[in-house]
């Protein structure tokens, strides 16, 4: 296959197999540049193997995987690609000043280029107090930081982050997402792995659900954020036959007694509903629509727990 | 090549930072300390009776080459013990994936890890046998013969070790690579006395071995060979110790050592190309 210009990621039936451990079953995947995507998933579900074959890191046992219109572990492409491990972790006795100069040089960043962008993405990540200070004595969101600042110090036009947030407080959090953001309108691409669904759902633009190493699904959520509503009704006299009837808007339908759930996938089908159901007779004293929260999905597509 | 040198250069100076290369160092002085004391109290012992030149010139000559096996032993240990954990212990601390994934390929990174050794491994090396020369010199004034072949012999050993460490570091967690390792010099130094006792020995089966054990790490045989260069011409027949020689490695065998070199590193690459990080 031949890689689309347009798409930051692509792969096709990418597979990989530990010793008798699938760990990435069938990943088929469509990242388009400047996009901030999520990729989601449970423990075990081949996320961090999915990225390390998409960076080179490791090796496929079958399928075929391109990052910016170059197979995947091109060399030189690298240059165009950052990269923020999970649990990022470096040489100790660098300063943190060095630590991104350091990869800034490997990059292929000049002098004059590291003069000016060093101390800036160190600002950017809020460490311009301990520039020169040893990372040994860092704390973990502050190694998260300086892990983020070496991601982004080349200005790369694709930037894979796993678990950016994982160390960081709150504040970090909020930084980490202004910067995806500013990534954004620059034009890079974003690929986010992370188990905070909250912060996919307010940064991403897209996310992609992973579970046994396959794709199973992906959502847009840039032009209608999380458009499917979940309603909670308090009625009587609610048929059978109105109940079946309410399939034709609605799913994941619960009745508890007197307490109807279900879900809808927009808003504008929740008048239909009422008259439907008032003309079948039940008698309505509540109905309460609620947004439909990131995690709710999850949980519906993932099913029941088997993380590891 | 810029990316190898700044791997190397980052090499370097790690390996200065660590404390084990310190520490050698600080041994190094101190037993330098200790052979400058034994030497100066051997001249005073040999100044309170007669003896003929000649053979305070081999006793004394004999002393250094003491002097220098120590120096050389020191390196070897100091070489695997710091270079044990560089590839090792990035893989499975993550460290690597950091610079894995910049634009640099897997084998400039290794060969610049390489090279950040190997200039540790010279530095060190020419620091504690020049000191340990200059020192003989000094209280003695016995000089070796050869000094610049015996120093590029040891740091060729040192080298074939290190190439060790950096091959089984593909495939092995720290530990067990520092354990293969070392059990391969012992191999080694098994097989330099095996060879050194077929010298007066008359069973072709110790040979043998002795050749075999030097076939699978060539390392003692080139001390043995810097031994041969550096000592006076008449100790090997005086001499039946680690420190002289009495079976001499051919240019044969130094040219197996290179060959074995090129080949562990060239393995050291392929595996490290092909495995996962």
């Amino acid at each position: 296959m031949s890689p689309s210009v347009d798409n930051a990621i692509e792969t096709r039936g990418l597979r990989k197999v530990f010793g008798s451990h699938v760990a990435v079953r069938n990943l088929s995947l469509t990242v388009p540049r400047g996009e901030i995507f999520g990729f989601l998933g449970p423990n075990g579900a081949g996320k961090s193997t999915s990225i390390k074959m998409l960076l080179g890191l490791v090796h496929p046992t079958s399928g075929d995987s391109f990052v910016l219109g170059a197979a995947s572990g091109d060399v030189d492409i690298r240059r165009r690609i950052g990269f923020l491990p999970e649990d990022f972790r470096f040489y100790d006795w660098l300063t943190a000043s060095e630590l991104v100069q350091f990869h800034g040089r490997l990059c292929g960043m000049t002098k004059e280029e590291l003069r000016r962008r060093v101390p800036e993405v160190i600002d950017l990540v809020g460490l311009t107090q301990h520039q020169d200070r040893r990372v040994k004595g860092f704390s973990k969101g502050m190694l998260q930081r300086i892990g983020l600042a070496q991601a982004l110090v080349h200005e790369p036009d694709i930037i894979f982050l796993d678990e950016p947030t994982s160390g960081l407080d709150p504040m970090g959090r909020l930084m980490v997402r202004d910067i995806l953001r500013a990534e954004r309108e620059r034009g890079a691409t974003v690929f986010l792995n992370s188990h905070l669904l909250s912060e996919i759902e307010v940064t991403c633009d897209r996310v992609a659900f992973i579970k046994n190493g396959e794709v199973v699904t992906t959502r847009d959520l840039s032009d209608t954020p999380m458009e499917e509503v979940g309603v909670v009704m308090g009625a009587r006299n609610v048929s059978q036959q109105a109940i079946a009837g309410l399939t034709r808007w609605a799913e994941a339908i619960d009745r508890e007694q007197e307490k109807l759930r279900f879900r809808v996938h927009s808003r504008d089908v929740l008048p239909d509903i009422m008259r439907f159901l008032v003309a079948a007779g039940a008698d309505i004293f509540e109905f309460t629509p609620e947004r439909v929260s990131l995690e709710q999905i999850f949980v519906t597509i993932m099913g029941e727990d088997t993380s590891l | 090549m810029s990316n190898i040198a700044i791997i190397a250069g980052v090499t370097l100076r790690e390996a200065a930072r660590r404390k084990i290369l310190w520490t050698a160092l600080f041994a190094g002085a101190l037993l330098l300390a200790i052979f400058a004391i034994a030497l100066r109290l051997q001249v005073v012992e040999f100044q309170s009776r007669p003896m003929s030149p000649f053979v305070r010139y081999q006793v004394e000559s004999g002393m250094l080459m003491i002097g220098l096996y120590t120096c050389d032993l020191l390196a070897v240990v100091l070489t695997i013990l710091t270079s044990i954990d560089t590839l090792a212990g990035e893989i499975s601390s993550g460290t690597i994936q950091a610079v894995a994934t910049k634009p640099i390929s897997r084998s400039q990174l290794l060969l610049g890890k390489y090279l950040g050794f190997v200039g540790m491994i010279v530095v060190y090396v020419a620091v504690t046998f020049s000191a340990t020369i200059a020192v003989a010199y000094s209280v003695t004034g016995v000089l070796p013969e050869n000094p610049v072949h015996g120093l590029f012999l040891i740091i060729f050993e040192c080298i074939v070790a290190l190439s060790l460490t950096f091959m089984f570091g593909t495939w092995f967690s720290t530990l067990t690579n520092g354990v293969v390792v070392l059990g391969l010099q012992a191999v080694a130094f098994m097989g330099g006395w095996l060879e050194q006792v077929s010298g007066f020995s008359q069973s072709g089966h110790i040979v043998t071995l002795g050749v075999a054990s030097s076939l699978i790490m060539p390392g003692e045989s080139l001390w043995r060979r810097a031994a041969y260069e550096m000592q006076t011409p008449l100790a090997g027949s005086l001499s039946f110790s680690p420190f002289a020689n009495v079976s001499i490695p051919s240019s044969t065998a130094i040219v197996y050592a290179a060959a074995y070199l090129c080949i562990v590193l060239g393995v050291a690459i392929w595996h490290f190309n092909e495995r996962d990080l």
